[in-house]
């Protein structure tokens, strides 16, 4: 035992906020960490996204457009805004997870920012969705997609995604502290995702829907992201459709972080 | 001098439930105070409550003097926590999870890994350091666990149950280990559902049942206070275990407790004097004794008096449950 780790003879009233944002880079740290240690969760961020890339290329691809090359073209942008929104799912289930084995409450009864374990977790979660964007990028080009742009606007559409990822995963992380089970964190997320996904133009241009479904993609979140990836990505409209995305992020980060920290601060 | 934990009146009630009802505890420092009561009786909740995880309803507890609800952060920084509820990162190596502690009580990446390197050797997890502790067994997790609560040297340590589901050279391993605490100066509040071990471990205990505490002193005030000896009978044919449960019946005015496995009767004896008789009556109804002893009452037999109830030995998915409703009331 060494003195300059023994605790001081006076503990301190309260964390600083250096010392809650090392606290939070710490746990960062740990979720990255999980993310090379734990196999089955780099195999399903990986093969994910290559899975629904070679389904949906292959077969919807001539049904739909007449040909995979020109069916990847339109569908690779909305399929990285699919494997992202999918992905935000498991920042509620590790925090699921965290809380129901008890590494929650080790966190609280040591002496650190009451925040950090969630800022960890989101922090974390940003580099898993950077390696499902990385992986459905790279692996869409590889089966023939070509970035119709530039590097600066492919830039754009990365961050982008990741920003309304940021804001997403905060929908899961209210999921994951409300629901009991790791199980259940699944299945709400999926309900919840699964008409957002597919009720917009991601897969299919939304002409040939009925009447009522197109209003709804119209005001779906993921039409607007889908859209300004396309134009970020393959070229097309580009400035309304980020705007938008970038309202809705804001909204949903305004209304969900508060609801998740409160629904976390109760749980634990 | 104060005391290391100080707690008086302490309520939580969830939903309906009452789980504490007014709980005093004090821990004197460096020593092991022993929580014991059955399953549901409030144990955990209790230390749930000194280790800042939950806030108490009503009462006040001290942690070296520092408030548990109004100043948590400092009672943080004098804790170790070992249960099944403050856990270890399953996904993390052994060695990853001590340093993450460190790195998260402010050490520097240096001082986290030496020390996450003592703590692996002293608890004789040099060799699984690097793998994940979800390939760790019963034991070694729980070793780990310890550690874990160790990483910053605290002052006061909560054990609940930390021996429950251990084999039994882990267990004793688990006991060294406390005992190596003490003597460092450590105060720990212990938790068990085996009496035995707050028997081995125990300074001073404490008996909790429905949330109420029933006794206290040490093993030895507690085992005086409920009288006494008990009186053990073997028969040397075991086919007349009935007939002497029935002498005993008749001669002390209690129930005799038989084991049809090993045949043995026992009887708590509150006069010695009833003795004489009783081995008349024996040998008048024609039983030959294979064992006769006179002996102080065990732990288990004090809790059997205090509770009315089965020792707290129970299922661990009682605990569970417990858990479960704690969950589901917040």
């Amino acid at each position: 035992m060494t003195a300059a780790t023994m605790p001081s003879a006076a503990p301190v009233h309260r964390v600083g906020p250096v010392t809650g944002l090392r606290n939070t880079f710490t746990l960062t740290w740990r979720s990255v960490l999980k993310i090379r240690t734990n196999m089955e969760d780099l195999v399903g961020l990986s093969l994910q996204p290559i899975m629904f890339l070679l389904l949906f290329t292959y077969v919807f691809g001539g049904a739909i457009a007449g040909g995979t090359h020109a069916y990847l073209q339109f569908e690779l942008p909305g399929l990285l805004v699919m494997t992202v929104v999918f992905a935000t799912l498991g920042t509620g289930l590790m925090l699921n997870q965290d809380i129901t084995g008890g590494v929650f409450d080790r966190f609280r009864s040591l002496p650190i920012a009451r925040w950090a374990p969630l800022g960890g977790a989101v922090l974390g979660d940003m580099v898993r969705y950077l390696i499902s964007v990385a992986i459905t990028l790279g692996f869409g080009m590889i089966l023939g997609f070509r970035i119709g742009t530039g590097p600066l606007p492919a830039v754009a559409a990365c961050l982008l995604l990741l920003t309304f990822a940021l804001a997403m995963c905060w929908v899961s992380a209210l999921i994951g502290m409300l629901v009991k089970t790791p199980q259940g964190v699944q299945m709400y997320g999926f309900i919840a995702m699964f008409p957002l996904i597919f009720g917009s133009n991601l897969l299919v241009p939304a002409q040939t829907m009925p009447g009522w479904l197109q209003a709804f993609v119209r005001v779906n979140p993921i039409t607007d992201l889908t859209t300004a990836e396309r134009g970020l990505l393959v070229g097309g409209p580009v400035a309304t459709p980020a705007l938008r995305s970038l309202l809705w992020a804001l909204g949903i980060f305004v209304v969900f972080a508060p609801l998740a920290v409160r629904a976390y601060r109760r749980r634990t | 001098m104060t005391n290391a934990i100080e707690a008086a009146g302490l309520v939580k009630r969830f939903g309906k439930t009452t789980a504490l009802d007014g709980v005093d505890l004090v821990a004197r420092p460096g020593t092991v105070l022993g929580v014991l009561g059955p399953n549901g009786a409030g144990k955990t909740t209790a230390v749930r409550i000194l280790a800042t995880l939950l806030q108490a309803d009503a009462g006040q507890a001290l942690v070296c003097g520092y408030d548990v609800g109004r100043q948590a952060h400092e009672v943080r920084q004098l804790i170790g926590v070992t249960g099944q509820y403050a856990s270890v990162d399953e996904g993390l190596s052994g060695a990853n999870n001590l340093i993450m502690i460190g790195r998260l009580l402010g050490e520097s990446r240096a001082h986290a890994r030496a020390r996450a390197a003592e703590l692996l050797a002293r608890f004789d997890l040099s060799d699984a350091a690097q793998r994940p502790v979800k390939t760790y067994s019963g034991g070694m997790r729980r070793r780990l666990d310890l550690a874990a609560s160790l990483v910053g040297h605290p002052r006061v340590l909560y054990l609940d149950e930390p021996t429950t589901g251990l084999d039994p050279r882990s267990r004793t391993d688990v006991w060294g280990m406390v005992r190596g605490l003490v003597a460092d100066g450590v105060t720990v509040l212990l938790t068990t559902q085996y009496l035995d071990e707050a028997d081995q471990l125990a300074h001073d205990i404490v008996v909790i049942d429905h949330g109420r505490v029933i006794a206290t002193g040490t093993p030895d005030e507690l085992k005086a206070k409920v009288g006494g000896q008990v009186l053990e009978v073997l028969a040397a044919d075991r086919s007349r275990m009935d007939r002497v449960a029935a002498v005993l019946a008749a001669r002390t005015g209690a129930a005799p407790a038989a084991d049809a496995e090993t045949g043995l009767v026992r009887v708590p004896v509150a006069d010695a004097v009833v003795l004489p008789a009783i081995i008349r009556d024996l040998d008048e109804a024609g039983v030959e004794l294979g064992e006769f002893a006179l002996r102080r009452a065990s732990l288990d037999e004090v809790f059997l008096s205090l509770t009315g109830s089965q020792g707290p030995a129970g299922h661990p998915e009682d605990i569970d449950q417990a858990r479960e409703l704690e969950r589901s009331s917040r």
